[in-house]
């Protein structure tokens, strides 16, 4: 099975790239992660996956992206909470790579 | 034009698959926009308790999850009265789940409405599809 590497922290990722484990995510792994999807984080980035740990946490599921848009518009307004900023942060779809990078399983409603 | 689309549950939130197999369904079908409407008969019930704990079962405990509900638009939550009642349950034993009213500036309303059986029933029979888990 592929792995992912950082700061002497190895996880098990499946065929899609999403952690296997979702309790081995740290901060470093996400970058790792994020490499792997050629994207470099900025702070805009790391809000949307931060954002997408804390709704997981208190739903135990990843939000589908229309729900995304919807909150981020909600806790960042209008310019953070729309779909095309998000997807001009993640081109592979906002909810599946930002979750994949926040080390969450693939979003419940994506198709 | 939307449907009127009623998910009934009928079995315990763990032990089986299929509380947690509805829940999925529910959410991915939520992206349909249709008119979703959700049931909770018999052993249904305990699926909206509070306070569920299920560590000792080593699986995951989606209670939670059911408070998304209102982000998918996703606010009518029947509950048979008389099902609660025959397992010695009240509404105060359930979790509380609201939705936010965008055209009354966010205002949190319950998305849980004790129902008798007789208007069950009537429920269900003005929907479109009806789905049994």
């Amino acid at each position: 099975m592929a792995q992912y590497e950082a700061g002497g922290v190895v996880a098990d990722h499946d065929e899609e790239g999403y952690l296997t484990d979702i309790t081995q995510w740290t901060r470093e792994l996400g970058g790792v992660i994020a490499k792997a999807e050629n994207i470099n984080m900025t702070p805009e980035h790391w809000e949307v996956v931060d954002f997408l740990r804390e709704y997981y946490e208190e739903y135990q599921i990843a939000p589908a992206i229309r729900i995304l848009v919807k909150e981020m518009k909600k806790k960042f307004g209008p310019e953070k909470g729309d779909q095309k900023a998000l997807y001009e942060l993640f081109p592979y779809g906002p909810a599946k790579q930002a979750c994949k990078i926040a080390g969450l399983p693939k979003p419940t409603g994506c198709i | 034009m939307a449907k009127k689309f009623l998910y009934i549950n009928r079995k315990a939130p763990y032990g089986t698959i299929y509380a947690l197999e509805s829940l999925e369904v529910v959410l991915i079908g939520a992206a349909f926009e249709q008119d979703v409407s959700l049931a909770f008969i018999d052993d249904g019930v305990y699926q909206l308790t509070a306070g569920q704990d299920t560590a000792g079962a080593g699986m995951k405990n989606f209670s939670r999850t059911y408070k998304a509900l209102g982000d998918f638009e996703i606010n009518k939550l029947y509950v048979e009265r008389e099902s609660l009642e025959e397992r010695g349950l009240t509404l105060d034993d359930l979790q509380q789940i609201t939705w936010e009213d965008e055209n009354e500036d966010y205002a949190e309303k319950p998305s849980i409405h004790l129902v008798g059986r007789a208007e069950m029933a009537s429920l269900i029979a003005s929907q479109d599809v009806v789905l049994s888990f």
